[in-house]
């Protein structure tokens, strides 16, 4: 069973990226953890993403284009990036996020990666 | 203990809940519906909590909890318009209700944590089982707890139950011959509820609870069953852990390696209270695996008359361990105990025999790799299993020391 660990951030967080005093502890427990979901079998792909602020966002409806600077919801802490993990069931799932270093300063949801119904080729 | 303790509501809330696992077991003795009982009790709770912390606990706590517990019990019954027997039966025990309290009627909990302990549950949910019927945790903080979504835990309790029910599980107390037997499964559970509750290092005030409520849990056994050494070991092992508590962290929240800890904040009453059941096991002469774990640990505590630790005494406290229970804590335990002795090789060789599938996951064993190996100067290799305890960790604060280990590491191989 797949599932996506999707990584929520505070701006406090976010900015540790950049920050010389923060940046290597926050790389390094990142690095850590992918390279460790990578040694014991379960990473099946994911990514980090680059800060919210930077997002652009379109919506269309009907004939008219909106395209505005920003994330589409500007919350207290915005999404990070996200992990994809295979393991058996739920539990072994929220055992691997809970290990996810967001887990400790923001939040980390976990769902069922969306298979498409039988018939639908992905 | 700390002040919040003393408000009204914190005194109400352990006194009710000190009456509410006799007072579940009462109730599923007479109705074998642990659902039913624990509805009706959780009543009775609530009333408390509202009353008590205005008026005052009453002075016989638990005749009056029974006595609300019943009410709603019966009707409820009346509601589901249930069989005259159980009706019946509900009835008696109100009538006898005044009658229990004043004679002191045995104390069926012990009976009650045979139930939740029993082979037919499944493992998975014996220990959450086990605080919600005896101690009455509710299903959402234990899936907390338990690192488990709410909805799957509380389909598995409600499994339960009815597994109980349905199998007809009676509440009654093992032969003699086979009680030390079925008793090692109740410690189990209640171990696995306080190492989960000292996972977190303390530091989550929910968490420190549910340790206690593994200590309460285990002095109710230890009173209940004093013939049983592994009770008296277990009670044991838990106060010598707990008295360290304050010292796994720094002021400025930096975790702190038990072998540094200031000793001057160890909490020297639970390590006498440790100390004293150790002696009551050791009295029964059958050794065992919590008791082998509690001298362990008091070994660790003599460190605060003594000043140093004798490494060797550890080292050959596991070695005894291992023969009994070859758990994967003991064998990384042993491995420590070997490299802190002096014994670095055969400490990579007792990690080394282990199957790796077995340790993907098992943060302890990286940890201790680790460690082992930057004593034997094999510097990259140490990296890169700190590398792995650090993505298997879930605490910050042990985060980021394992970090600063690695870092260490790194700078000695530059230089």
């Amino acid at each position: 069973m797949k599932y996506a660990i999707i990584v929520y951030e505070s701006p406090a967080e976010v900015a540790k990226r950049d920050d010389p005093a923060d940046a290597p502890a926050y790389w390094a427990a990142y690095q850590a953890y992918s390279q460790t979901l990578v040694e014991a079998g379960v990473a099946s792909g994911g990514t980090g993403l680059q800060p919210a602020g930077i997002a652009t966002t379109i919506r269309i409806r009907g004939s008219e284009r909106h395209v505005h600077d920003g994330p589409f919801a500007d919350t207290k802490e915005q999404l990070g990036g996200l992990f994809v993990i295979e393991v058996p069931d739920l539990d072994t799932a929220l055992k691997w996020a809970a290990r996810c270093p967001s887990a400790s300063t923001g939040s980390v949801e976990v769902r069922p990666v969306l298979l498409p119904p039988p018939g639908v080729t992905p | 203990m700390n002040s919040s303790d003393d408000t009204p509501y914190r005194v109400a809330e352990r006194a009710a809940r000190q009456s509410y696992g006799r007072l579940v077991a009462m109730l599923m003795a007479r109705t074998s519906d642990l659902t039913a009982a624990e509805d009706a009790m959780s009543n009775a709770f609530l009333r408390a909590l509202e009353t008590w912390p205005r008026d005052g606990v009453p002075e016989k706590p638990d005749a009056w909890l029974f006595r609300v517990a019943l009410n709603a019990l019966r009707d409820r019954l009346r509601r589901t318009r249930a069989e005259d027997a159980a009706l019946h039966d509900v009835a008696r025990a109100f009538n006898q209700v005044e009658a229990t309290f004043d004679s002191g009627i045995a104390d069926e909990r012990l009976a009650m944590l045979f139930v939740c302990a029993h082979p037919a549950i499944d493992e998975s949910v014996r220990t959450p089982l086990m605080l919600q019927a005896v101690l009455g945790l509710d299903a959402a903080r234990l899936a907390s707890a338990f690192l488990l979504s709410p909805a799957t835990l509380a389909q598995r309790l409600v499994r339960a139950k009815a597994k109980i029910r349905m199998a007809r599980i009676a509440m009654t107390m093992p032969e003699p011959e086979q009680r030390a037997l079925r008793i090692d499964d109740v410690l189990a559970c209640i171990y696995a509820a306080y190492t989960l509750g000292s996972d977190g290092y303390g530091r989550d005030p929910r968490m420190a609870e549910l340790s206690q409520n593994a200590i309460d849990l285990g002095e109710l056994v230890a009173a209940l069953a004093p013939e049983q050494p592994e009770a008296q070991g277990l009670l044991a092992l838990m106060y010598l852990c707990e008295s360290r508590r304050r010292a796994r962290f720094a002021p400025d929240g930096r975790f702190v390696p038990l072998a540094v800890q200031d000793t001057s904040l160890w909490d020297r009453n639970l390590i006498a209270k440790g100390e004293q059941k150790l002696w009551d096991a050791a009295r029964l002469k059958q050794p065992g695996r919590f008791q082998l774990e509690a001298a362990i640990q008091s070994v660790h505590c003599s460190r605060v008359e003594t000043g140093h630790l004798p490494w060797d005494v550890i080292r050959d406290l596991y070695r005894q361990l291992l023969d009994l229970a070859p758990t994967l804590g003991a064998t990384c335990g042993y491995a420590s105990s070997l490299a802190e002795a002096g014994e670095s090789a055969a400490a990579l060789s007792t990690l080394d025999q282990i199957e790796r599938k077995r340790v993907v996951a098992y943060q302890p064993f990286w940890a201790t790799r680790a460690s082992v190996l930057a004593l034997l100067g094999r510097s990259a290799e140490a990296g890169k299993a700190y590398t792995t305890a650090i993505g298997l960790t879930e605490d910050a604060a042990v985060r980021a020391w394992l970090l600063e280990q690695r870092d260490a590491l790194a700078r000695h191989i530059e230089r």
